[in-house]
């Protein structure tokens, strides 16, 4: 173990691109963690959907040795967090396991509104906050101007920030005695019983459920009975360790330390983030305080494209939650899309890297359908049933409207950074979403507003419409803040007057006409025209509320068909027969299943 | 056994922009070769189909106006010599109503010729410029004129749906096409066809095709006038006055066998499909090497060839016979026709059900690639 005093443990608080990778990566190098040769791309990002975004999705944590200008030598562990307010949770247990971070902005873009949840819940924390201004060597680089913005907007001192380019290694050695100089080493108690945070845990392959911890006080080792506090399970510790990025496995790991564990845990479900270890035997008595179960707050159905992929669909899913606990999955059926799954995730990123890499890595072909969130729902008594409370994350669920005593809905506060001359158009935005203005803050041509938003406006098309309107300038972040009432309807769509249950949706009655129209237009152009016209409707129980008619094909026959003919004619009949394999029938219409993802995707457009 | 008889002549003096059959355009002909081929060809498939009379023979092309009147005797000579001809049998030769042509119609009436049909394809100049046409729209009336004195029956083709053809310039078209007393009209709506220079310049964007909605209004105006002149269709393009209608014609549609000898012609010989080889010179090889033209001789399945059958027949005004067909091809009805689509379809008025029969009505017809799609069961069709 390393003496206290040694030990610095930080994160990095940067927002995407602003190098915080490549900043890591400098530090290993620096340091010796790895050689040259042996770096590959920014390390720490391991699985190609982090590379590709620059978003971390799973902690992870290297030990660095680093001998300081005052010949002493510090064991330096730097935590890199999830970047992503859909793992606030995960962000929030990898932030107590450290006593610093370094912030990293960029010099020529500034702060922006993910950096600033991030560095305020840093803060929060009791966090040293080590301004670093990276990309200094950039042509557009104003490092005094975002010095001035880091103490204006953030609010801490900015004077000694650190000037860097991580890609040129320029400014890497001034880091690192920052980080030994500002940044205050942890406390702990050796001779305490043992307290140890679950900071994260990942399924591997070779050795089980990898378990990350920070030892608070006490020694973690191997051949340790322990005891998972909230999960109330016990297992044998086989293994302890670090990594320098490669895993090296120690004999112990002390107060103030991080490093990992294993036990022989085979999911990760039994290692839940947040959790207290200890000693079977003469524990702690306490658990650490901050624990919570995540829950999925934004649910989706995923079908296979192709029916025959279900059960391969079904593996996947059981195989990618080995690893992310996070997620829930529950079998689901659908006239329209066959036989799938109702997943929850924790966001909207959360769900589109789950799809990514279920199409990805086990090559599957999706159709996934509109996000919703989770509604409270209290039912009235009925003749059969006692008046109860249900959760509802799928519309399919939608009680009889005459139960309904109240239905809540889950609420954000959103917090949008941006160049001010796109302030208009956000703050129309945001009106038209339901939502309420609570604050709005300029600092030298940029602005900050906060807005409480209906999270299921937000899922809807939010980011999309957001990301267009500020041409990605804008950023956007968010946490919840509970439940409230809404007047929220089912709104079906009838095509030929027959419900299609993969298109039905819970809105609130103020959009439900123009969220209909809108529907029923986009299916009008997606739907081909038949040999009758088909009325396509939205509707709130028996009410239309919205209306299209596709005209009836009008022409389709083969001109001139003798002798020589027959057999092109027949190409054309098995071409229709090919094309019908991908359509599902309605009431006698056939909607082809590109219509349904088109139409599930209509935020996009 | 087939009763019909099918001679293709590959030659035209132009290839027209809108049509993508077997034609070539070939400088001299050497027309005692092409005789002695295309009789060996013939003889080919009179020793395998030849035990029943003929009820008909067709020359179509290319242009078989172009062939030489006694090379039309001799091939005529030939035919009958090996089925023989059946009473009344229907000689019918697809004739361009050209100055030059029409002089060889008497001598081709004297060869057998009973029947010709005329490509006239419009009546007005400018038009048969767009279609690439040789023949301007007097010289098509004074064929005509020659053909009805020549032939006892004669038909003529017109092309209509063409780009900004107005219902008001069609009427006017049809209603004097009607006046020329013939009793039989073949009447196309122009269609774009992949590999025609129309399909290029379609393409390239030099001219926009009639869009479908007011290709189907002049559909349902063209059943209108025929059928008030006593001409109602009885297939898709096709009228006649009742008892004219091209036998030949209806021996593809009503899914009986045929013979096809010539380049590129297709036969269907006891549940076999043949096929001769396309290009002129190909097939000249072909038959001086083996005795015959084929390039494919493929057994159909009975399934595939009740999928043929129906989707001829159901071309036709008088429908299929489903029990008929269930019978011919041991596969049961409710396999052949779907019966809730067909049931559907029949609400909506666009298919009947008439006992064993089974037909498309004149609303149903300018949807039928469509209908068949929906009627006929995907298990039918091959894959």
């Amino acid at each position: 173990m390393t003496d206290l005093a040694l030990i610095r443990n930080f994160s990095i608080i940067a927002h995407i691109d602003h190098g915080k990778s490549t900043l890591a990566d400098r530090l290993i190098q620096a340091t010796g963690g790895l050689t040259a040769r042996e770096m590959s791309e920014q390390v720490l990002d391991s699985m190609d959907i982090e590379r590709e975004r620059g978003i971390t999705i799973k902690s992870q944590t290297v030990r660095l040795d680093y001998t300081a200008q005052d010949g002493l030598t510090y064991e330096l562990n730097l935590m890199d967090t999830p970047g992503h307010v859909d793992f606030a949770y995960e962000v929030s247990r990898s932030l107590a396991a450290c006593e610093g971070a370094l912030l990293v902005v960029d010099a020529a873009q500034g702060v922006e509104a993910q950096t600033l949840a991030n560095v305020y819940q840093s803060i929060e924390h009791d966090h040293e906050i080590v301004p670093v201004i990276n990309k200094i060597d950039l042509p557009a680089a104003e490092p005094e101007k975002v010095r001035a913005e880091i103490e204006d907007i953030i609010g801490i001192d900015a004077s000694e920030a650190v000037l860097t380019s991580a890609k040129s290694g320029i400014g890497i050695p001034d880091v690192l005695e920052a980080i030994v100089k500002k940044i205050p080493p942890p406390k702990g108690d050796r001779a305490a019983p043992l307290k140890a945070m679950l900071v994260d845990s990942w399924y591997d392959p070779y050795l089980g459920v990898v378990i990350l911890v920070r030892v608070l006080d006490g020694v973690i080792k191997k051949g340790q009975q322990v005891k998972f506090m909230q999960g109330g399970t016990e297992h044998l510790i086989d293994r302890v360790g670090c990594f320098t990025p490669k895993r090296v496995e120690l004999p112990e790991l002390g107060p103030g330390e991080i490093g990992f564990v294993t036990a022989q845990i085979k999911e990760v479900e039994q290692a839940k983030v947040g959790d207290t270890i200890t000693t079977a035997k003469g524990g702690a008595t306490e658990a650490l305080p901050g624990y919570k179960e995540v829950q999925p707050v934004v649910f989706c159905g995923l079908f296979p494209v192709d029916a025959a992929d279900f059960e391969k669909l079904r593996e996947s899913i059981a195989r990618l939650r080995l690893n992310d606990a996070s997620f829930s999955f529950e079998m689901e059926s659908s006239a329209a899309l066959g036989f799938g799954f109702r997943c929850g995730f924790l966001g909207l990123l959360h769900l589109e890297i789950i799809q990514e890499r279920l199409t990805r890595e086990f090559d599957l072909d999706l159709i996934t359908t509109a996000p919703s969130v989770v509604y409270r729902i209290q039912l009235n008594k009925s003749r059969t049933d006692d008046a109860r409370e249900i959760m509802l994350h799928n519309p399919a669920d939608y009680p009889d409207p005459s139960r309904i005593e109240l239905i809540e809905e889950p609420w954000i506060k959103a917090t949008v950074y941006t160049p001010d001359e796109y302030l208009g158009p956000i703050l129309k935005l945001c009106q038209d979403r339901r939502g309420i203005q609570r604050d709005l803050t300029y600092v030298g041509g940029r602005a900050q507003v906060t807005y409480e938003l209906p999270l299921n406006e937000v899922v809807f098309d939010f980011y999309d419409r957001l990301k267009s309107i500020t041409r990605g300038y804008a950023s956007f972040d968010y946490e919840q803040i509970g439940l409230r009432e809404g007047d929220l309807v089912k709104m079906n769509i009838l095509v030929n007057n027959e419900p299609v249950d993969a298109l039905s949706m819970i809105v609130h009655r103020s959009v439900a006409e123009a969220r209909g129209r809108h529907m029923c237009e986009r299916l009008k152009d997606l739907i081909p025209r038949h040999l009758f016209k088909i009325p396509i409707q939205a509707a709130i129980g028996g009410k239309v509320i919205a209306r299209e008619t596709i005209a009836a094909l009008r022409k389709d026959v083969t001109a001139k068909c003798y002798g020589g003919d027959i057999s092109r004619k027949k190409k054309l009949l098995e071409k229709q027969k090919k094309g019908k394999a991908r359509m599902r029938e309605y009431g006698n219409v056939s909607i082809p299943q590109e219509a349904f993802i088109a139409a599930l995707r209509m935020g996009e457009e | 056994m087939a009763r019909a008889l099918y001679i293709h002549w590959p030659f035209c003096l132009a290839k027209c922009p809108y049509c993508d059959f077997n034609s070539h355009v070939r400088n001299g002909v050497d027309v005692e070769l092409w005789r002695n081929m295309l009789l060996a060809d013939m003889r080919h498939e009179a020793e395998l189909a030849g035990s029943e009379p003929l009820d008909s023979v067709f020359f179509g092309g290319g242009t078989p106006s172009l062939m030489p009147p006694v090379l039309v005797g001799a091939l005529l000579e030939e035919a009958e010599r090996l089925w023989s001809f059946a009473p009344g049998i229907e000689i019918t030769l697809e004739a361009n109503p050209s100055s030059v042509e029409a002089a060889n119609f008497a001598a081709l009436a004297g060869a057998g010729v009973n029947r010709v049909s005329l490509g006239v394809q419009s009546l007005d100049d400018e038009v048969l410029r767009f279609l690439g046409r040789l023949h301007n729209g007097q010289e098509a009336l004074s064929a005509l004129d020659t053909a009805q004195s020549a032939f006892r029956r004669v038909s003529f083709d017109l092309i209509y749906a063409r780009p900004g053809q107005t219902l008001e310039q069609w009427e006017g078209e049809l209603r004097r096409a009607l006046g020329f007393g013939t009793e039989h009209l073949s009447l196309y709506q122009l269609t774009i066809e992949a590999g025609t220079r129309f399909a290029t310049e379609v393409r390239q964007g030099a001219f926009v095709p009639l869009d479908d909605d007011p290709a189907a209004d002049l559909f349902a105006l063209t059943r209108e006038l025929t059928e008030a002149a006593g001409l109602p269709a009885y297939e898709v393009s096709n009228h006649a006055r009742p008892g004219e209608e091209s036998r030949h014609n209806l021996t593809y549609w009503r899914y009986r066998d045929y013979v096809g000898i010539g380049p590129g012609a297709h036969g269907r010989r006891d549940g076999m499909a043949t096929l001769r080889h396309k290009k002129p010179e190909n097939w000249l090889d072909a038959v001086a090497d083996t005795g015959n033209g084929l390039k494919e001789e493929r057994s159909l399945g009975t399934a595939e060839q009740a999928s043929e059958a129906l989707l001829m027949g159901l071309r036709l005004a008088e429908g299929v016979d489903l029990t008929g067909l269930s019978q011919r091809f041991g596969i049961g009805r409710e396999a052949l026709v779907h019966p809730p689509k067909l049931a559907f379809y029949e609400s909506i008025g666009l298919a009947w059900r008439r006992g064993d029969l089974v037909g498309i009505t004149p609303q149903g017809m300018p949807l039928l690639d469509a209908l068949l799609g929906e009627l006929v069961p995907a298990d039918l069709v091959a894959a």
